[in-house]
Protein backbone atom coordinates (compact mmCIF):
# COMPACT_ATOMS: atom_id res chain seq x y z
CA UNK A 1 0.00 0.00 0.00
CA UNK A 2 0.84 3.59 -0.53
CA UNK A 3 1.45 5.39 3.06
CA UNK A 4 1.76 8.93 1.78
CA UNK A 5 -1.21 9.13 -0.67
CA UNK A 6 -3.30 7.52 2.22
CA UNK A 7 -2.14 9.92 4.28
CA UNK A 8 -2.94 12.75 2.00
CA UNK A 9 -6.66 11.43 0.87
CA UNK A 10 -7.77 10.73 4.84
CA UNK A 11 -6.18 14.66 5.86
CA UNK A 12 -8.35 15.52 2.56
CA UNK A 13 -11.02 13.99 3.05
CA UNK A 14 -11.51 14.79 6.74
CA UNK A 15 -10.81 18.43 5.60
CA UNK A 16 -13.73 17.73 3.33
CA UNK A 17 -15.74 16.63 5.91
CA UNK A 18 -14.86 19.57 7.95
CA UNK A 19 -16.52 21.74 5.19
CA UNK A 20 -19.73 19.91 5.07
CA UNK A 21 -19.99 20.07 8.85
CA UNK A 22 -18.95 24.06 8.86
CA UNK A 23 -16.05 23.58 11.52
CA UNK A 24 -14.58 26.60 12.45
CA UNK A 25 -12.29 27.74 9.54
CA UNK A 26 -9.04 28.03 11.33
CA UNK A 27 -9.59 24.52 13.05
CA UNK A 28 -9.89 22.83 9.10
CA UNK A 29 -6.25 21.67 9.04
CA UNK A 30 -6.24 20.04 12.57
CA UNK A 31 -9.38 18.27 11.45
CA UNK A 32 -7.74 16.78 8.30
CA UNK A 33 -4.85 15.59 11.17
CA UNK A 34 -7.52 14.33 13.25
CA UNK A 35 -8.70 12.22 10.34
CA UNK A 36 -5.32 11.45 9.05
CA UNK A 37 -4.00 9.80 12.17
CA UNK A 38 -6.70 7.86 13.06
CA UNK A 39 -7.28 6.63 9.81
CA UNK A 40 -3.55 5.52 9.80
CA UNK A 41 -3.59 3.87 13.08
CA UNK A 42 -6.21 2.18 11.34
CA UNK A 43 -4.69 0.57 8.88
CA UNK A 44 -1.06 -0.16 10.41
CA UNK A 45 -3.00 -2.07 12.96
CA UNK A 46 -5.24 -3.66 10.52
CA UNK A 47 -2.22 -4.95 8.48
CA UNK A 48 -0.34 -6.35 11.68
CA UNK A 49 -3.42 -8.04 13.37
CA UNK A 50 -5.75 -8.30 10.68
CA UNK A 51 -8.46 -7.45 12.89
CA UNK A 52 -11.17 -4.77 11.72
CA UNK A 53 -12.65 -4.43 15.17
CA UNK A 54 -9.50 -4.09 16.77
CA UNK A 55 -7.98 -1.46 14.28
CA UNK A 56 -11.22 0.45 14.46
CA UNK A 57 -10.88 0.33 18.36
CA UNK A 58 -7.36 1.76 17.44
CA UNK A 59 -8.62 4.24 14.97
CA UNK A 60 -11.04 5.54 16.91
CA UNK A 61 -9.16 5.94 20.34
CA UNK A 62 -6.39 7.75 18.53
CA UNK A 63 -8.90 10.03 16.87
CA UNK A 64 -10.52 10.77 20.41
CA UNK A 65 -7.13 11.70 21.91
CA UNK A 66 -5.82 13.86 19.64
CA UNK A 67 -9.26 15.23 19.34
CA UNK A 68 -9.71 15.87 23.29
CA UNK A 69 -5.25 17.36 22.92
CA UNK A 70 -6.32 19.72 20.11
CA UNK A 71 -9.86 20.99 22.26
CA UNK A 72 -7.87 21.93 24.92
CA UNK A 73 -5.25 23.87 23.05
CA UNK A 74 -8.06 25.47 20.90
CA UNK A 75 -10.56 25.90 23.90
CA UNK A 76 -13.07 24.47 21.73
CA UNK A 77 -15.53 21.52 22.16
CA UNK A 78 -13.57 18.20 21.23
CA UNK A 79 -16.92 17.10 19.14
CA UNK A 80 -15.53 20.44 16.99
CA UNK A 81 -12.24 17.52 15.95
CA UNK A 82 -13.66 14.35 16.49
CA UNK A 83 -16.74 14.28 14.17
CA UNK A 84 -14.49 14.25 10.53
CA UNK A 85 -12.15 12.05 11.70
CA UNK A 86 -14.35 9.45 13.00
CA UNK A 87 -16.17 9.46 9.87
CA UNK A 88 -13.66 7.57 7.92
CA UNK A 89 -13.85 4.43 10.44
CA UNK A 90 -17.78 4.01 9.53
CA UNK A 91 -18.07 0.84 8.32
CA UNK A 92 -20.07 1.92 5.36
CA UNK A 93 -18.89 -1.05 2.93
CA UNK A 94 -19.88 -3.79 5.10
CA UNK A 95 -23.14 -2.55 5.69
CA UNK A 96 -23.50 -1.47 2.11
CA UNK A 97 -22.43 -5.38 1.41
CA UNK A 98 -24.79 -6.75 3.97
CA UNK A 99 -27.82 -4.59 2.24
CA UNK A 100 -26.58 -5.62 -0.90
CA UNK A 101 -26.77 -9.46 -0.15
CA UNK A 102 -30.22 -8.80 1.87
CA UNK A 103 -31.38 -7.49 -1.48
CA UNK A 104 -29.78 -10.73 -3.49
CA UNK A 105 -31.49 -13.18 -1.15
CA UNK A 106 -28.66 -14.06 0.16
CA UNK A 107 -29.73 -13.71 4.19
CA UNK A 108 -26.99 -15.60 5.98
CA UNK A 109 -24.18 -13.55 3.90
CA UNK A 110 -26.11 -10.45 5.23
CA UNK A 111 -26.15 -11.47 8.83
CA UNK A 112 -22.42 -11.97 9.02
CA UNK A 113 -21.83 -8.81 7.44
CA UNK A 114 -24.42 -6.75 9.77
CA UNK A 115 -22.69 -8.45 12.31
CA UNK A 116 -19.55 -7.31 11.53
CA UNK A 117 -20.88 -3.76 10.73
CA UNK A 118 -22.25 -3.33 14.31
CA UNK A 119 -19.28 -4.97 15.89
CA UNK A 120 -17.18 -2.22 14.27
CA UNK A 121 -19.66 0.42 15.10
CA UNK A 122 -19.28 -0.57 19.00
CA UNK A 123 -15.58 -0.59 18.25
CA UNK A 124 -15.85 3.10 17.05
CA UNK A 125 -18.22 3.49 20.30
CA UNK A 126 -15.68 1.93 22.90
CA UNK A 127 -13.10 4.03 21.67
CA UNK A 128 -14.30 7.29 22.20
CA UNK A 129 -15.29 6.59 25.06
CA UNK A 130 -12.32 4.66 26.59
CA UNK A 131 -10.17 8.19 25.26
CA UNK A 132 -12.85 10.19 26.88
CA UNK A 133 -12.42 8.48 30.31
CA UNK A 134 -7.99 8.42 29.88
CA UNK A 135 -8.31 12.01 29.17
CA UNK A 136 -10.57 12.95 31.83
CA UNK A 137 -8.20 10.78 34.29
CA UNK A 138 -4.96 12.38 33.20
CA UNK A 139 -6.65 16.16 33.39
CA UNK A 140 -8.50 15.73 36.89
CA UNK A 141 -4.49 14.42 37.96
CA UNK A 142 -2.82 17.15 36.64
CA UNK A 143 -5.84 19.43 38.34
CA UNK A 144 -4.97 18.07 41.71
CA UNK A 145 -0.92 18.54 41.12
CA UNK A 146 -1.84 22.04 40.23
CA UNK A 147 -3.78 22.74 43.14
CA UNK A 148 -1.24 20.71 45.68
CA UNK A 149 1.51 23.39 43.92
CA UNK A 150 -0.31 26.13 44.67
CA UNK A 151 -1.23 24.80 48.12
CA UNK A 152 2.66 24.21 49.06
CA UNK A 153 3.56 27.52 47.33
CA UNK A 154 1.04 29.46 49.84
CA UNK A 155 2.20 27.83 53.19
CA UNK B 1 -34.20 47.08 43.71
CA UNK B 2 -36.52 44.27 43.34
CA UNK B 3 -37.79 45.15 40.05
CA UNK B 4 -34.44 45.59 38.46
CA UNK B 5 -33.42 42.48 40.18
CA UNK B 6 -36.51 40.29 38.18
CA UNK B 7 -35.59 41.68 35.05
CA UNK B 8 -32.12 40.65 35.30
CA UNK B 9 -33.00 37.41 35.78
CA UNK B 10 -35.28 37.19 33.42
CA UNK B 11 -32.30 38.70 31.03
CA UNK B 12 -30.85 35.97 32.42
CA UNK B 13 -32.84 32.97 32.15
CA UNK B 14 -33.25 34.39 28.32
CA UNK B 15 -29.81 34.27 27.74
CA UNK B 16 -29.31 30.51 28.98
CA UNK B 17 -31.88 28.99 26.93
CA UNK B 18 -30.73 30.96 24.17
CA UNK B 19 -27.81 29.49 24.57
CA UNK B 20 -28.81 25.52 25.15
CA UNK B 21 -31.18 26.46 21.85
CA UNK B 22 -28.33 27.67 19.51
CA UNK B 23 -26.21 24.53 20.83
CA UNK B 24 -28.55 22.00 20.35
CA UNK B 25 -30.16 23.51 17.16
CA UNK B 26 -26.00 22.97 15.84
CA UNK B 27 -25.35 19.51 17.01
CA UNK B 28 -24.15 19.88 20.54
CA UNK B 29 -24.10 16.91 22.23
CA UNK B 30 -26.53 17.03 25.30
CA UNK B 31 -24.37 16.94 28.41
CA UNK B 32 -21.85 19.23 26.98
CA UNK B 33 -25.29 22.01 26.65
CA UNK B 34 -26.35 21.21 30.21
CA UNK B 35 -22.55 21.68 31.43
CA UNK B 36 -22.50 25.18 29.34
CA UNK B 37 -25.96 26.33 31.04
CA UNK B 38 -25.13 25.16 34.43
CA UNK B 39 -21.92 26.94 34.73
CA UNK B 40 -23.43 30.33 33.32
CA UNK B 41 -26.05 29.90 35.98
CA UNK B 42 -23.30 29.63 38.61
CA UNK B 43 -21.79 32.70 37.64
CA UNK B 44 -24.85 34.56 37.71
CA UNK B 45 -25.09 32.95 41.11
CA UNK B 46 -28.32 30.89 40.36
CA UNK B 47 -26.72 27.95 42.77
CA UNK B 48 -29.54 25.19 42.39
CA UNK B 49 -30.45 25.18 39.17
CA UNK B 50 -31.37 22.71 37.14
CA UNK B 51 -31.93 22.19 33.27
CA UNK B 52 -33.37 18.81 31.37
CA UNK B 53 -32.04 18.78 27.73
CA UNK B 54 -33.40 16.55 24.66
CA UNK B 55 -33.06 16.75 21.47
CA UNK B 56 -36.85 18.27 21.14
CA UNK B 57 -36.72 20.55 23.71
CA UNK B 58 -34.72 22.13 26.47
CA UNK B 59 -36.25 22.93 30.22
CA UNK B 60 -34.37 25.41 32.87
CA UNK B 61 -35.79 25.67 36.53
CA UNK B 62 -33.64 28.46 38.11
CA UNK B 63 -34.89 27.79 41.62
CA UNK B 64 -37.34 26.59 43.86
CA UNK B 65 -39.04 30.29 43.74
CA UNK B 66 -38.92 31.23 40.43
CA UNK B 67 -40.72 29.71 37.33
CA UNK B 68 -39.01 26.86 35.04
CA UNK B 69 -38.54 28.02 31.54
CA UNK B 70 -39.26 25.92 28.53
CA UNK B 71 -37.78 26.23 24.72
CA UNK B 72 -38.99 24.34 22.34
CA UNK B 73 -36.21 23.05 19.42
CA UNK B 74 -37.41 22.32 15.95
CA UNK B 75 -34.70 21.96 13.87
CA UNK B 76 -31.84 20.44 13.74
CA UNK B 77 -28.40 20.19 11.86
CA UNK B 78 -24.43 20.21 11.95
CA UNK B 79 -23.19 23.65 12.65
CA UNK B 80 -19.77 23.47 14.66
CA UNK B 81 -18.79 26.38 14.01
CA UNK B 82 -22.04 27.84 16.33
CA UNK B 83 -21.08 25.45 18.89
CA UNK B 84 -17.50 26.67 19.11
CA UNK B 85 -19.11 30.60 19.05
CA UNK B 86 -21.44 30.04 22.08
CA UNK B 87 -19.02 28.18 23.85
CA UNK B 88 -16.59 31.11 23.70
CA UNK B 89 -18.94 33.15 24.88
CA UNK B 90 -20.01 31.19 27.67
CA UNK B 91 -16.67 31.06 28.44
CA UNK B 92 -16.18 34.86 28.90
CA UNK B 93 -19.06 35.50 30.67
CA UNK B 94 -18.41 33.15 33.17
CA UNK B 95 -14.53 34.26 33.57
CA UNK B 96 -16.25 37.64 34.10
CA UNK B 97 -15.04 39.16 30.72
CA UNK B 98 -18.49 39.77 29.58
CA UNK B 99 -21.48 41.18 31.42
CA UNK B 100 -24.87 39.53 31.34
CA UNK B 101 -26.64 42.17 28.24
CA UNK B 102 -22.96 41.82 25.96
CA UNK B 103 -23.45 37.60 26.55
CA UNK B 104 -27.41 38.03 25.42
CA UNK B 105 -26.10 40.27 22.38
CA UNK B 106 -23.75 38.45 20.96
CA UNK B 107 -26.17 34.80 21.33
CA UNK B 108 -28.11 36.93 19.89
CA UNK B 109 -25.84 38.27 16.68
CA UNK B 110 -24.81 34.49 16.71
CA UNK B 111 -28.64 33.19 16.46
CA UNK B 112 -29.19 35.28 13.46
CA UNK B 113 -26.16 34.97 11.44
CA UNK B 114 -25.74 32.33 8.74
CA UNK B 115 -22.14 30.96 9.49
CA UNK B 116 -22.02 27.82 6.82
CA UNK B 117 -19.97 27.86 4.47
CA UNK B 118 -21.41 28.92 0.77
CA UNK B 119 -23.66 25.65 -0.93
CA UNK B 120 -21.47 25.23 -4.04
CA UNK B 121 -18.64 25.26 -1.43
CA UNK B 122 -19.96 22.48 0.74
CA UNK B 123 -21.04 20.20 -2.48
CA UNK B 124 -17.19 20.54 -3.90
CA UNK B 125 -16.15 19.66 -0.27
CA UNK B 126 -19.07 16.25 -0.72
CA UNK B 127 -17.23 15.66 -3.78
CA UNK B 128 -13.94 15.38 -2.69
CA UNK B 129 -15.02 13.29 0.64
CA UNK B 130 -16.53 10.84 -2.38
CA UNK B 131 -13.28 10.55 -4.70
CA UNK B 132 -11.10 10.34 -1.35
CA UNK B 133 -13.07 7.68 -0.12
CA UNK B 134 -13.37 5.70 -3.53
CA UNK B 135 -9.34 5.26 -3.56
CA UNK B 136 -9.47 4.80 0.57
CA UNK B 137 -11.56 2.17 0.12
CA UNK B 138 -9.66 0.37 -3.02
CA UNK B 139 -11.16 1.58 -5.73
CA UNK B 140 -9.60 2.07 -9.03
CA UNK B 141 -8.16 5.52 -10.27
CA UNK B 142 -10.61 5.44 -13.21
CA UNK B 143 -13.87 5.65 -11.21
CA UNK B 144 -12.41 8.53 -9.11
CA UNK B 145 -14.44 11.40 -11.48
CA UNK B 146 -17.67 9.21 -11.16
CA UNK B 147 -17.61 9.07 -7.82
CA UNK B 148 -16.40 12.34 -7.69
CA UNK B 149 -19.76 14.05 -9.26
CA UNK B 150 -22.01 11.69 -8.30
CA UNK B 151 -21.06 12.34 -4.52
CA UNK B 152 -21.45 15.66 -5.02
CA UNK B 153 -24.53 15.38 -7.19
CA UNK B 154 -26.45 13.61 -3.99
CA UNK B 155 -24.91 16.09 -1.49
CA UNK B 156 -26.81 18.90 -3.99
CA UNK B 157 -30.14 17.09 -4.26
CA UNK B 158 -30.28 16.22 -0.71
CA UNK B 159 -29.42 19.82 0.37
CA UNK B 160 -32.41 20.96 -2.29
CA UNK B 161 -34.58 18.76 -1.10
CA UNK B 162 -34.15 19.56 2.80
CA UNK B 163 -35.14 23.27 1.58
CA UNK B 164 -38.16 22.42 0.13
CA UNK B 165 -39.50 19.92 2.32
CA UNK B 166 -37.93 19.52 5.62
CA UNK B 167 -38.06 16.08 6.08
CA UNK B 168 -35.08 14.94 6.18
CA UNK B 169 -35.74 10.91 5.78
CA UNK B 170 -36.84 11.57 2.70
CA UNK B 171 -33.90 13.92 1.21
CA UNK B 172 -31.91 11.16 2.31
CA UNK B 173 -34.09 8.24 0.34
CA UNK B 174 -33.90 10.18 -2.95
CA UNK B 175 -29.89 11.17 -2.38
CA UNK B 176 -29.42 7.33 -2.14
CA UNK B 177 -31.75 6.25 -4.78
CA UNK B 178 -29.84 8.86 -6.96
CA UNK B 179 -26.27 7.51 -6.15
CA UNK B 180 -28.03 4.17 -6.96
CA UNK B 181 -29.57 5.46 -10.34
CA UNK B 182 -26.35 7.17 -11.30
CA UNK B 183 -24.01 4.33 -10.65
CA UNK B 184 -25.95 1.68 -12.24
CA UNK B 185 -25.92 4.00 -15.33
CA UNK B 186 -22.08 4.77 -15.24
CA UNK B 187 -21.66 0.72 -14.91
CA UNK B 188 -24.12 0.53 -17.74
CA UNK B 189 -22.98 3.06 -20.38
CA UNK B 190 -19.22 0.79 -19.81
CA UNK B 191 -17.92 3.79 -18.48
CA UNK B 192 -16.81 2.79 -14.52
CA UNK B 193 -15.43 -0.50 -13.53
CA UNK B 194 -16.77 -1.64 -10.04
CA UNK B 195 -20.35 -0.26 -8.79
CA UNK B 196 -19.62 -1.33 -5.38
CA UNK B 197 -16.92 1.19 -4.60
CA UNK B 198 -18.54 4.21 -6.79
CA UNK B 199 -21.63 3.63 -4.38
CA UNK B 200 -20.06 3.27 -1.47
CA UNK B 201 -17.82 6.50 -1.70
CA UNK B 202 -20.70 8.11 -2.91
CA UNK B 203 -22.76 7.61 0.11
CA UNK B 204 -20.36 8.89 2.83
CA UNK B 205 -20.74 12.30 2.71
CA UNK B 206 -24.72 11.21 3.92
CA UNK B 207 -23.36 9.27 6.95
CA UNK B 208 -24.70 9.84 9.86
CA UNK B 209 -21.39 10.20 12.00
CA UNK B 210 -22.25 12.95 14.20
CA UNK B 211 -25.51 11.65 15.09
CA UNK B 212 -23.48 8.28 15.72
CA UNK B 213 -20.95 9.75 17.83
CA UNK B 214 -23.51 11.86 19.61
CA UNK B 215 -25.68 9.18 20.63
CA UNK B 216 -22.62 6.84 21.89
CA UNK B 217 -21.44 10.15 24.06
CA UNK B 218 -25.19 10.80 25.59
CA UNK B 219 -25.27 7.27 26.43
CA UNK B 220 -22.61 7.15 27.80
CA UNK B 221 -23.09 10.07 30.13
CA UNK B 222 -25.81 9.04 31.30
CA UNK B 223 -28.85 11.36 29.25
CA UNK B 224 -30.71 8.41 28.18
CA UNK B 225 -33.63 10.32 26.44
CA UNK B 226 -31.40 12.04 24.02
CA UNK B 227 -29.04 9.12 23.47
CA UNK B 228 -31.41 7.22 22.52
CA UNK B 229 -33.44 9.35 20.27
CA UNK B 230 -30.43 10.70 19.09
CA UNK B 231 -30.09 7.06 18.18
CA UNK B 232 -33.17 6.57 16.06
CA UNK B 233 -32.68 9.77 13.90
CA UNK B 234 -29.07 7.87 13.50
CA UNK B 235 -30.85 4.66 12.79
CA UNK B 236 -33.63 6.27 10.05
CA UNK B 237 -31.07 7.91 8.14
CA UNK B 238 -29.07 4.85 7.75
CA UNK B 239 -32.29 3.03 7.35
CA UNK B 240 -33.66 5.54 4.79
CA UNK B 241 -29.57 5.59 2.75
CA UNK B 242 -29.89 1.61 2.51
CA UNK B 243 -33.41 1.33 0.96
CA UNK B 244 -32.38 3.93 -1.87
CA UNK B 245 -29.24 1.86 -2.62
CA UNK B 246 -31.73 -1.23 -2.21
CA UNK B 247 -34.43 -0.07 -4.20
CA UNK B 248 -31.76 0.40 -6.85
CA UNK B 249 -30.26 -2.66 -6.77
CA UNK B 250 -33.09 -5.31 -6.52
CA UNK B 251 -33.84 -4.08 -9.99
Amino acid sequence: MNWPLEAFLSFLAAGAFGVVFNTPRRTLVSCGLVGMSGWLIYRMYYLVSDDSVQATFAGAFAVALVAHILAKKFKMPMIVFSIAGIIPLVPGSRAYNSMRSIVENNYLEAISFAADALMISGAIAMGLVFAEVLMQLVFNYQAKRMQKKIGMTRN
Amino acid sequence: MNQAGETRRELALDCFLLAGKIMMESGAETYRIEDTMIRMAVSQKMMDSHCFVTPTGIMFSPSNELATRFVRINSRRTDLERVALVNAVSRRLVSGELTLQQAYDEMLIIDQTDYMFPLQIQVLAAAVASGCFLILLGGGWEDLPFAFIIGGTAFYIVEMILIQTRVKFFAEFVGALAIGSLASLVIYAGLGQDLDTIIIGSVMPLVPGLLITNAVRDLMAGHFVSGLSKGAEAFLTAFAIGAGIALVLSF
